[in-house]
């Protein structure tokens, strides 16, 4: 036995010897010749997203990618992070090498620069269209036939009508929810705050679930059929009708509602380190041209270009819209009073859960 | 002696009087250490209603999730790059994560069972710990150590390490929350086995690796296979924890469970239930392994005694 | 001590074995959760204490521990009876049934949520029968109890199995000869030999469904005051950056974890105790 051992042990390790060996040469050629053929620079962008957007950044990375081939003959390949757009900031923020941020509301992208520093203050203004490349708005989405008759944000504080909207505190689209609730009590009466605060609690009574994001709060209400009312993303609204039920849903347009901006931005300290800015301004810049916008356009995104959306108009039904400069004076102060710690969210919740 | 009469008592008070004088030892007997038949079947039927809405039907809700659509459907969703790349990275996590807890686990097991030292129950106390702690504080301990703005965050963006967000971070995630496993399944066994055998074989003069590999190892096999197969199955299901720090970038840092999360989330439901499938047969592939193995071990001993 | 002098220099390996048991245990676990500890400290105890005892905080842990408690108490019950009759009586499909008790350590926890809220909600299998009697059980507490319970359902029954196996036949026939009947040998005889195992596996369900997270997020309605769980909170907290008050409720489960942990294997002490 301990004879004819070390003659096996040694011819196995002649074995592995060679095999290392051969497989270091062929790696080497693989290598040599990967590198002959990458003529193409390949390069690569990470764009933290929210939600929504899911559909429409995976046809616009393709497009995108055919478009900067032509002028500068690099491969662009695009990753994806998608989730609800607060937690989506808090990533950024905690060092995930996003090299640009597509997110639901201008906050989310301001808190990028007020805690971590990783982009200017005046970042909103690099952009076109306050950086918005593509606006929605919120509507309400009923079930089939309209069975509870709602007409405008006014029934949602009947008892018999059950809401379905994400969590503030956590969802973009819930922020721009509350704030078109919001706006659209401040118009009611006349500017009477207290009588606002009120409506807006009832409506809130009247929610059952609180999904932490937009799609969660979709499903539940299209997969569980909870609820007879979704206040919901315009685009997202039309998707739920377009591809999960067909006839199963209808869209109810109120007269009035927020224009919600959901804003792109290049994260500065990002695309310095890795020396990405040229491609990911590229890739925020071609947003605007009328291929991207008629894909957003398709996507149910209102486009910012006026050509295409004229081309797009049948889809998306006119209605009166305010922004949230206007009504609140930017996003900083919305958030600051509406919905950070015992802001009028928090107080609302007390409100309806105090005996 | 005055409690028991009155047990007595009460027992004959609840007899059913059809056979009370009939003074059939038998059937008294019976009566005394078994259950009628009809009590038993109430049981038996109260205990599989309890089992099917519990365990059976949210198994059947995935399995007739993932299949409604057909076979082929099930093949598209899961050969789908995105769900081949998080297939990829739990097999990978699993890979890193398993062997290391194995080699911790049995490293625990041999100190804590072969040698006596001060503070040994401190110790299994905390071995336990990760088993308590809610899987999002895992997560969230993490960041705070390692995001960027966390305490070694920018020591390690100088040095362009990355933690979070990266796979590195969904290991240690995964490496905390399933470290128990192996070692809690090892240290009962072999303490209950003692260490005469290995003091024996030492005594022959044989190594302590050679003692190791051919005494305890035979010994503990089969604890230690169903340890590996449980912290397989939960390293491969870990969601609460690796959903904080994993930042879900599609294609590289989801993992299976988090890849069914997005899918779910895109409306996706066939697929998800399809990968949530896979899982789901890895679990009953884990549980079908470790009922042979129970079963093995069953004959073994019975071979042994007799 | 001599003694133990001895025996160390007979079996090897306990530097080695303990050093690494250490060393990994420190670096992946210790050390972590030590740091975590010393940057709950960086707050002061006024921010500390606001942050964990908001009405909105204090509701989660009503429902945390309300819900755990109830699965674990639910757990209790028929995982006794599940223990009681896959040992003693002979049924069709025993071994398969016995098998599938481990599904919920094996299932990922968010397969399992999607699974449960699926068959819970009204539209589900079983929701539907529920909302004939005006019951909803997706996205209400009893959800919430649901999912606890379902993720703890191995551990009472794997906890009084092995103990139910062992339980000399002999004793119990002794009762039945001294004359009691059958209620009174199950509550006398058999019930004080189960207790301890009962106790131990009560509270490990209980202290695995505190800190579940992801099979109850999709079947609870996530409501603050209502139907949010301490863990979601956290997730919450964290989500709005606000760290400091996200680990200032997580070092509360932290301690609620230990002190459970302690209890168990005080229990554990106790019954090996009793026995031995």
């Amino acid at each position: 036995m301990n004879l004819t051992t070390p003659p096996t042990l040694w011819s196995l390790s002649r074995l592995t010897a060679s095999i290392l060996i051969g497989g270091a040469v062929l790696g080497a050629t693989l290598g040599v010749s990967s590198q002959a053929q990458a003529q193409t620079e390949r390069v690569e962008l990470l764009n933290v997203s929210y939600d929504p957007t899911r559909e429409f950044y995976r046809a616009y990375n393709q497009l995108f990618a055919e478009h900067w081939r032509e002028g500068h003959d690099q491969e662009v390949t695009v990753r994806q992070s998608h989730g609800g757009s607060g937690s989506q900031g808090r990533s950024v923020i905690d060092g995930i090498d996003a090299d640009v941020v597509t997110l639901a509301l201008a906050y989310d992208i301001d808190a990028l620069h007020d805690r971590a520093d990783l982009l200017p203050e005046d970042w909103q203004t690099r952009l076109p269209h306050n950086s918005a490349p593509y606006t929605s708005t919120i509507v309400l989405l009923v079930r089939e036939g309209n069975p509870k008759n709602i007409q405008g944000w006014e029934d949602l504080v009947r008892e018999d009508v059950e809401v379905i909207t994400p969590n503030p505190k956590t969802s973009g689209g819930a922020r721009w929810n509350f704030l078109a609730l919001w706006g659209y009590g401040l118009e009611q009466f006349d500017g009477d705050e207290e009588q606002t605060f009120d409506f807006v609690r009832r409506v809130f009574e009247n929610v059952p679930v609180l999904d932490s994001g937009a799609r969660g709060a979709t499903n539940t209400f299209v997969q569980r059929r909870l609820g007879d009312v979704l206040l919901a993303w315009e685009n997202e609204a039309i998707l739920s009708v377009e591809e999960l039920g067909r006839g199963d849903f209808e869209i109810v347009v109120p007269a009035q509602s927020i224009l919600a901006e959901p804003p792109v931005a290049v994260v500065d300290a990002n695309v310095e380190r890795k020396g990405t800015r040229e491609v990911a301004e590229g890739y925020l810049e071609y947003l605007y041209s009328s291929e991207a916008q008629a894909l957003a356009a398709q996507h149910y995104y209102r486009p910012v270009d006026e050509a295409v959306l004229a081309e797009y108009i049948d889809e998306f039904p006119s209605l009166d819209l305010f922004t949230i400069d206007e009504v609140f004076g930017g996003w900083r102060e919305a958030q600051t009073r509406f919905f950070n710690d015992g802001g009028v969210f928090d107080e609302i919740l007390e409100a309806i859960n105090t005996p | 002696m005055n409690t028991f009469n009155q047990a007595t008592r009460d027992g004959r008070d609840a007899g059913a009087p059809a056979v009370v004088d009939d003074g059939d030892l038998a059937r008294r007997w019976q009566r005394a250490t078994d259950e009628p038949a009809w009590l038993k079947a109430v049981l038996i039927t109260t205990a599989l209603i309890f089992v099917g809405l519990f365990l059976v039907l949210p198994l059947s809700v995935v399995l007739y999730g993932a299949f409604e659509r057909g076979l082929a459907a099930w093949f598209e969703a899961v050969r789908d790059p995105d769900a081949l790349s998080a297939i990829r990275l739990t097999l990978l996590i699993v890979a890193i994560v398993v062997p290391l807890n194995t080699v911790f686990g049995v490293a625990a097991a041999w100190a804590i069972a072969k040698f006596e030292f001060p503070g040994k129950p401190v110790l299994i106390s905390l071995i336990d710990m990760p088993f308590a702690i809610s899987p999002v504080v895992v997560g969230l301990i993490f960041v705070i150590l390692f995001g960027s703005q966390g305490w070694l965050g920018p020591w390690l963006a100088a040095h362009d390490l990355r933690i979070i967000f990266a796979a590195p971070g969904i290991v240690i995630v995964i490496a905390f929350g399933t470290l128990p496993f192996i070692a809690r399944e090892l240290i009962p066994l072999m303490q209950q086995q003692g260490k005469e055998e290995e003091e024996a074989s030492l005594t022959l003069g044989a190594g302590g690796l050679k003692t190791f590999w051919y005494v305890t190892l035979p010994n503990i096999k089969w604890g230690l296979i169903y340890g590996v197969i449980l912290c397989n199955a939960r390293a491969m299901g870990e969601f609460g924890a690796v959903a904080v720090v994993s930042g879900r970038i599609r294609g590289e840092t989801n993992t299976v469970p988090l890849h069914i999360e997005v899918l779910y989330n895109e409306y996706m439901f066939t697929a998800a239930f399809a990968v949530s499938s896979l899982l789901t047969g890895l679990a009953l592939v884990t549980i079908a392994i470790k009922s042979i193995i129970e079963w093995q071990d069953e004959r073994q001993k019975r071979r042994a005694a007799a | 001590m001599s003694i133990t002098l001895a025996r160390r220099r007979v079996i090897p390996g306990f530097g080695l074995t303990m050093g690494f048991t250490l060393l990994y245990m420190g670096l992946i676990f210790l050390v972590p959760v030590g740091a975590f500890l010393l940057y709950t400290t960086t707050m002061s105890w006024e921010t500390f204490w606001h942050a964990i005892t908001q009405r909105q905080v204090v509701a989660s842990y009503k429902l945390s521990f309300g819900a755990s408690l109830v699965g674990a108490t639910i757990n209790l019950v028929f995982g006794a009876l599940l223990a009681w009759v896959l040992v003693r009586y002979r049924f069709p499909g025993k071994r398969l049934v016995d098998a599938l008790v481990d599904l919920p350590f094996a299932l990922p926890t968010a397969v399992a949520g999607i699974a449960l809220v699926t068959l819970y909600a009204s539209t589900g299998w079983v929701g539907r029968y529920f909302e004939l009697f005006g019951l909803r059980v997706a996205y209400t507490q009893l959800g919430v109890v649901v999912a606890l319970t379902y993720i703890g359902l191995p551990f009472v029954v794997r906890t009084v199995q092995p103990v139910l196996e062992d339980l000399e036949a002999e004793w119990e026939e002794a009762s039945a000869s001294l004359g009691a009947d059958r209620f009174t040998t199950i509550r006398r005889v058999i019930f004080p030999a189960l207790f301890p195992a009962l106790l131990t596996g009560f509270a490990l369900a209980f202290a695995r469904a505190l800190g579940e997270y992801g099979s109850v997020v999709f079947i609870s309605g996530n409501l603050p005051f209502r139907t949010e769980i301490t863990p979601l909170l956290i997730v919450a907290k964290a989500e709005q950056y606000d760290y400091h008050g996200a680990a200032a409720i997580g070092t509360v489960m932290l301690v609620v974890a230990f002190a459970m942990l302690l209890v168990i294997n005080g229990l554990q002490w106790w019954t090996s105790r009793r026995h031995g």
